[in-house]
């Protein structure tokens, strides 16, 4: 028996790909809602083949829908022609397994994973048709709640969020859902309830506390409206992450999504340490799951979907001890049927090149180096432990092997970078040329293909790097073509294609990443004046955030083009996301000396994250 | 499930296969495909009650046993019918179809300025008295006048309050093909009215072959000619 949608057959076959709306995907979950203690919307706040590309989605809708009182649906963005549809036909934005208004829910949980998804999370209440404030929601409206990386500073989106949960989800929903099937029946206010969420560990209630703000526009202070709530918000982590939940029966989507496979997620965390890298730090510690728990996953997963191709999740998945055995259990199990090893970026040695080769058309696909900086000095200085010799003997090996294509992936407006940095990119990148070509004529097979692709980096909360400063979008410019330029000079130049990011768009996240809560009117402003879909270049609209920054007459660069010094208050200071701000400020003072520090497993740097006491940590202990 | 288009049918009965443990043979290289084709695409929008696809097996169970496994791995909205055994030469799907049943639904007949009466009598002036009917097909490229007489090959209206139904059987496949769409938009032209897409509900009924290779010139020998696709194959017995 269908459920009724929510959308019309006219409106359905006018826009682009119905297919996002309709639900009734294979595995999807149908419970009764009138039978349920807890409606649960699970958002993510882009189109739908980007969220159901979202590992962390699909965990969390199949560990709430396995309490038997808790019905959680799935949600995301409309597509801009429909979103334009429901705001003049007043259509409500729903839930894909119901099909029933999302104002109808006691939880909306958002996954906030990037910055320029903001707007589209005002846009997931406004079409809710949710009041977007907290200070403006009534006791029959859900409760939003966000999670995800972007969490490790709510700040900029504090105004529209009943509450945010720190750290991975598998841990507190229990207890804040006991809560809530207390309260519902009572006479208690809407506050009394975030009151009492706000003393559960991990949960932030930012309406309880308040910031204050120095005549210099830094802060001065927080305080909590109550003092029987902490004043630090703690990360929840997964300790016994083997026997953690995961989906045995993930959804399969029927129309493409971007990743459209069966996932192994194996590790979390990483050991590596660079330091730019947000991931790195706040999933710490690195914790492996237990390779027989991945084969069984493996099995199971696949005949539950019958997808054509599997493959591995984590953060840096050559660390995984058992890698090898793992790896060369699935091409041995699966390939036979059908069914495709997707292998991650993985490092370059004969054992990833074996194992490449078997999985892989190597003439069609690329081998992929992050070096992230061009001169071994300045990859000393933000921690990333590749050498000129791995690239280039790695290379060599799949050059020998009939590899021709290769993929070099950097970051321009590090710390401490200057125009010898930038220029090296092209040059370790002919270098890689000249090996090629060092193969005899007769035995290549024509040229090979590198293509070099730059970033601007941008500073994130809790890495070392946290305090630097960004440039001008002009800037940013110059240095990209620095590298241009460079290449040009390059013997091999013809072998070599170079593509860079979007400048603009890197200011802006970086506004956000490191921003407070007077961001929160910039960002309803832009809304209102049309920015949404942000993450995409063909909606993005410079024009429009200039405008709202023009109105407010804000100043963006105290956010971005401002060193911060060490004594600052961070507005994410008040989360203790395991690594300690001293461990941070070293690893800083350690950068800019050039000096890089080793990997957790060949010594502990004392990050903070061994009072987790599990994972890498302890592992020479087991 | 019929605002999913064709190419995401085929694969999600290819994940259903996998899941039903059916043993279907893949093709040679670097990225093997499941061996399968289907008879006729179906335009989004449209909902069907006969659609075919051949599949290459190395081994099978018995059709009951199949339908059975196969079933167990639809969602709602989909089912299978039929799993027979094709001879050992035989051409795909694709290639045999022929011709399709519709039935296409106007909804709410009243907002329309006719009666049953008046509807058939327009389309006996305009379909069936008729030795020829031309209209103008546009492709991207170019315009190509057609008979419509020789491509339809029946057309009939009945009433199931409040609606109105249309039942056309048209020449579909490879060679020639109409769509029930544009025989429609070619009626309503005749009457004047406006054909609104969104008003018609498009349901397929079933899809043919020709039982034999003969010339054919008449309509009637046409539909005699014509059967079921799944009458290529034989149930399989356990």
């Amino acid at each position: 028996m269908s459920t009724k949608l929510a959308l019309s057959d006219e409106i359905l076959l006018t826009i682009d790909k119905p297919a996002r709306y309709i639900g009734n995907e294979l595995n999807m979950v149908k419970k009764d809602p009138d039978k349920m203690a807890i409606r649960f919307a699970m958002c993510f706040p882009d189109v739908y083949e980007i969220g159901m590309s979202h590992l962390g989605m699909q965990i969390l809708y199949d560990m709430f829908n396995k309490k038997d009182d808790v019905y959680c649906e799935r949600v995301f963005s409309p597509w801009p022609d429909l979103q334009q549809i429901m705001k003049e036909k007043n259509i409500p934005l729903f839930g894909l397994e119901s099909q029933d208004p999302l104002n109808k829910f006691d939880f909306i949980g958002i996954t906030i994973q990037y910055e320029m998804c903001y707007t589209n999370i005002l846009q997931i209440l406004d079409l809710s048709q949710i009041p977007m404030k907290t200070v403006e929601r009534e006791r029959n409206h859900p409760f939003i709640i966000g999670g995800g990386p972007c969490t490790y500073n709510p700040e900029p989106i504090a105004d529209f969020f009943d509450l945010f949960y720190i750290g991975e989800g598998e841990i507190r929903y229990d207890e804040l859902l006991e809560l809530y099937k207390k309260w519902k029946p009572s006479s208690h206010s809407r506050e009394d309830f975030l009151h009492e969420a706000a003393k559960i560990p991990g949960i932030y209630v930012p309406s309880l506390y308040k910031v204050i703000y120095q005549p210099d526009g830094t802060i001065e202070d927080r305080t909590a409206i109550y003092d029987d709530i902490p004043m630090t918000i703690e990360k929840q982590v997964v300790m016994d992450f083997s026997n953690a939940t995961y989906p045995q029966k993930p959804i399969v989507p029927f129309i493409r999504v971007t990743q459209d496979r069966v996932v192994l997620e194996i590790q979390r965390g990483c050991i590596r340490g660079c330091r730019f890298c947000q991931a790195g730090m706040i999933y710490r510690p690195n914790r492996e799951k237990d390779i027989d728990v991945l084969k069984e996953h493996a099995y199971t997963l696949l005949k539950n979907t019958g997808q054509d191709e599997i493959s591995l999740s984590s953060l840096s998945s050559s660390d995984y001890t058992h890698l090898e055995e793992l790896v060369t259990f699935l091409i041995d199990n699966f390939k036979e049927k059908g069914v495709n090893i997707s292998l991650p970026s993985l490092r370059i040695d004969a054992f990833s090149l074996d194992v490449m080769s078997k999985v892989q058309d190597i003439r069609k696909s690329s081998l992929t180096f992050a070096p992230e900086a061009g001169s071994q000095r300045l990859r000393d200085v933000i921690n990333k432990g590749l050498t000129e010799e791995d690239i280039i003997n790695g290379s060599g090996q799949a050059f020998d092997g009939g590899w021709q294509k290769v993929k070099l992936y950097f970051m321009l407006g590090l710390p401490s970078e200057e125009e010898e940095d930038r220029k090296a990119i092209p040059q370790l990148a002919n270098r890689i040329a000249t090996r090629y070509y060092e193969i005899p004529k007769e035995q290549r097979n024509g040229k090979c293909q590198i293509t070099m692709s730059t970033s601007f980096f941008v500073p994130k909360p809790f890495t070392p790097f946290q305090w630097v400063k960004m440039y001008d979008p002009e800037e940013y410019i110059s240095f990209a073509k620095i590298v241009n330029n460079e290449l040009k000079e390059q013997i091999n130049k013809k072998s070599i294609r170079y593509i860079y990011h979007e400048a603009h768009v890197t200011v802006l996240e970086g506004l956000f990443a490191r921003g407070d809560r007077r961001l929160g009117d910039v960002l309803l402003k832009a809304y209102e004046n049309g920015c949404v879909f942000d993450a995409w270049t063909e909606f993005f609209d410079l024009a429009k955030w200039k405008k709202t920054f023009a109105e407010l007459n804000f100043d963006t660069e105290f956010y971005t083009k401002r060193e911060r010094s060490f004594e600052e208050i961070l507005p994410w200071d008040f989360i203790f996301c395991g690594v300690t701000k001293e461990f941070l400020k070293k690893e800083w003072d350690t950068a800019m000396t050039e000096k890089v520090t080793p990997n957790c497993r060949m010594q502990c740097s004392g990050c903070g994250a061994l009072n987790y006491k599990g994972g890498v940590c302890f592992e020479d202990k087991n | 499930m019929k605002f999913i288009g064709h190419l995401d049918i085929m694969r999600y009965f290819q994940k259903a296969i996998r899941r039903a443990e059916i043993d279907i043979a893949y093709s040679e290289g670097y990225s093997p495909h499941q061996i399968m084709s289907f008879a006729a695409p179906l335009g989004v929008g449209l909902e069907s009650d006969g659609e075919y696809f051949d599949i290459e097996v190395h081994s099978t169970k018995s059709s009951t046993e199949s339908i059975e496994n196969l079933n167990r791995e639809m969602v709602d909205g989909m089912e299978i019918i039929e799993f027979k055994c094709l001879p050992e030469n035989a051409k795909t799907a694709m290639s045999i179809v022929a011709a399709a049943d519709y039935k296409v639904i106007l909804k709410d007949m009243n907002s329309y300025p006719l009666n049953l009466a008046q509807w058939e009598e327009k389309l006996s002036e305009f379909f069936v008295k008729p030795s020829e009917v031309l209209i103008t097909k546009k492709t991207k490229k170019s315009e190509k006048i057609i008979d419509l007489k020789k491509l339809v090959y029946d057309f009939r209206i009945e009433k199931e309050n409040p609606d109105i139904i249309f039942y056309l059987k048209v020449c579909t496949g490879s060679m020639d093909n109409i769509k029930p769409e544009l025989v429609l938009e070619a009626f309503f032209d005749y009457l004047e009215l406006p054909y609104v897409e969104s008003d018609f509900h498009v349901r397929r009924l079933e899809a043919y072959m020709n039982k034999e290779e003969i010339e054919q010139t008449d309509v009637q020998s046409i539909l005699n000619n014509l059967v079921p696709l799944g009458s290529a194959g034989e149930d399989i017995e356990s």
